[in-house]
């Protein structure tokens, strides 16, 4: 089963027993009332615009207010966001969030950019449909039980532990969740976990794409396995990497269910990620113009990011 | 020879990957089917096989309710985020117009936009007009926030139809609607099929809106009663581990069966997105 199969084969193969001896003459007989597409577009761009566009905004309009979400709203203006950037707790989460980018995005870039390169020779080998299928797995899994299964790994006697006693590392074993020091690591290699896979099989359909010349013009350069790596497979998957950067890193920064349901952010706030403080604030502790400051930070920095991460495509 | 050996590195390495991302699957299931009060969580084969866990876990705290909420929860997202993306999406792909670029960057940039940014506004709005704590209150939202990726992929079908297609049918008298439904439809399966197995599977995973919509005990979808009633297993991991796997199994079932559709989904999606 090759993994560059081209998009949806059946979608271009039309249906010419249909349409065949009808020559496709007196093209334009019929204009199209210039009406039209805008009919096929309202009812989709309303819906959007009211429960995106319209929310977006107006979470950008609470980020001014101060409101508990049930008396009156007093208009602040940019106090929450100077309060939220003096926020000791606050610059945590954020510092946080940056870490699992490491979880999230650099372990499993790296470690697909190395099993992709081991497996240059072997690309189209068969049986690969089948791996594809196991190690896109973690995709599909709801987070809740992601989140519970984990857990148990991590439990004091759980599947973690018992590999480290199993390989004589006995001083490792901890309840990793509850240690302040590596409760954050811990929830991160989930992370690392639900990407590998994903970013694996999408560097490998890319890899498919690069003409075996190349490594045999670098192999016959004198380059090795790394030289091969940097010179011939990096620059060959640039469009992949752009993508696998920019939904990790996006996935890293928004991070809420893991966190909800592994640790509330603790112990301590050693697991505190921005999307918990949006939430604790908007809907426990009624700080809504708070909450809608952090969140309109967030939405800055995840622009931000992807339009960085995307100028990595135009050879910056 | 030289693809042998490298056939065998690459069995290797997949190999090695496989088992590291499949060990947590096999931990939950082996679990779920333990005896009653085997409480460990390890990777060892289970003395005997109780398959009444999952009996067990339906009954617990209503779970049949919560799994029925997320049945029509999905069905509704999926049916409207699907119709909607297919109309948005032929206009973009086939018709010339004004505004056409601007009003389809204004889709696109949702695909990165955090549902952190909008899910406060929805919560108070919806609490506003007295609709939270409801089916709708989970489905609207949601179909919302698909459309953007939805619109996306139904524009990059239709743009890959032959203009041919299209002008044969107009020739043949049909108007853009029954060139849509009659032509254009029966054509797109491969790609409508990906669009509702993704966001079906967006929304039956979905936590943080539930979360926040829902306050009373009856409207929980299952992956939110899953961790809600996680209390109540505390003594009985055996039962937690066939909710999981009750929970987790539509999704899994629907992407064992339809595999192609969700990679090509997740990966020329991201791809192009």
């Amino acid at each position: 089963m090759a993994l560059a199969e081209p998009l949806g084969p059946a979608s271009t193969a039309g249906r010419p027993d249909d349409l065949s001896g009808r020559p496709a003459s007196g093209g334009g007989r019929r204009r199209r009332s210039s009406l039209t597409p805008y009919a096929y577009l309202a009812v989709p761009f309303v819906v959007f615009a009211v429960l995106v566009v319209g929310p977006f905004l107006h979470t950008i309009f609470l980020s001014f207010v101060e409101w508990d979400g049930l008396n009156d709203m007093e208009f602040v203006g940019l106090s929450n966001y100077t309060e939220v950037l003096d926020d000791e707790d606050l610059r945590n989460s954020f510092k946080n969030a940056l870490i699992l980018i490491v979880f999230f995005s650099v372990f499993p870039i790296a470690l697909a950019l190395i099993a992709v390169s081991i497996m240059i020779g072997a690309r189209d080998m068969k049986g690969l449909g089948v791996y594809r299928s196991v190690l896109f797995i973690p995709q599909v899994i709801t987070m809740a039980v992601v989140g519970i299964v984990w857990g148990w790994m991590y439990g004091s006697d759980g599947v973690v532990n018992q590999i480290l006693r199993a390989v004589g590392l006995e001083s490792w074993t901890r309840a990793w969740l509850g240690d302040f020091t590596w409760a954050l690591p811990a929830m991160g290699f989930v992370g690392t976990w639900l990407m590998t896979g994903f970013v694996f099989v999408l560097f490998l359909a890319g890899a498919q794409r690069i003409p075996t010349e190349l490594f045999e013009a670098c192999q016959s350069d004198g380059g090795g396995f790394w030289a091969q790596l940097w010179h011939v497979t990096l620059p060959g998957l640039r469009g992949e990497l752009v993508v696998a950067l920019t939904l990790t890193v996006i996935a890293a920064l928004r991070t809420f269910d893991l966190a909800f349901i592994m640790t509330k952010g603790g112990p301590g706030t050693s697991t505190q990620v921005p999307a918990l403080d949006i939430y604790e604030r908007a809907f426990r502790q009624g700080a809504v113009g708070s909450a809608a400051a952090i969140a309109t930070i967030l939405t800055v920095i995840v622009f931000g990011a992807t339009f960085l991460i995307g100028r990595i495509n135009r050879g910056d | 020879m030289r693809s042998k050996r490298f056939n065998l590195i690459g069995h290797l390495v997949l190999g090695m990957m496989a088992i590291y991302t499949i060990i947590p699957v096999v931990l939950v299931l082996l679990t779920s089917i333990r005896p009653e009060g085997d409480n460990s969580t390890s990777l060892g084969i289970p003395d005997s096989v109780d398959l009444g866990n999952f009996g067990d876990a339906w009954e617990t705290a209503q779970f049949s309710t919560f799994m029925l909420n997320s049945v029509f929860v999905t069905i509704g997202t999926v049916m409207g985020a699907t119709a909607l993306s297919i109309l948005a999406g032929y206009a973009f792909g086939t018709m010339e117009f004004r505004g056409k670029e601007v009003l389809f960057y204004v889709f696109l940039l949702s695909l990165v936009l955090p549902f952190e940014s909008v899910v406060i506004s929805w919560f108070y709005t919806f609490r506003e007009v007295g609709q939270t704590d409801s089916l709708q209150s989970l489905i609207v939202p949601q179909v919302a926030i698909y459309l953007g990726f939805g619109v996306f992929w139904m524009r990059t079908f239709f743009e890959g139809v032959p203009r041919d297609v299209i002008e044969a049918a107009a020739i043949d008298g049909a108007n853009s609607w029954q060139t849509l439904w009659r032509v254009l439809i029966p054509i797109a399966k491969p790609a409508v099929t990906t669009l509702v197995v993704l966001t079906g599977m967006w929304s039956w995973n979905a936590y943080l809106l539930p979360l926040v919509m829902i306050t009373t005990q009856d409207g929980l979808t299952a992956p939110l009663g899953l961790t809600f009633f996680r209390g109540d297993f505390t003594t009985d991991i055996t039962g937690l581990a066939a909710a999981s796997v009750i929970v987790a199994a539509p999704v899994v079932a629907v992407y064992a069966v339809l595999q192609r559709s969700f990679v090509r989904g997740l990966l020329t999606g991201a791809v192009k997105g």
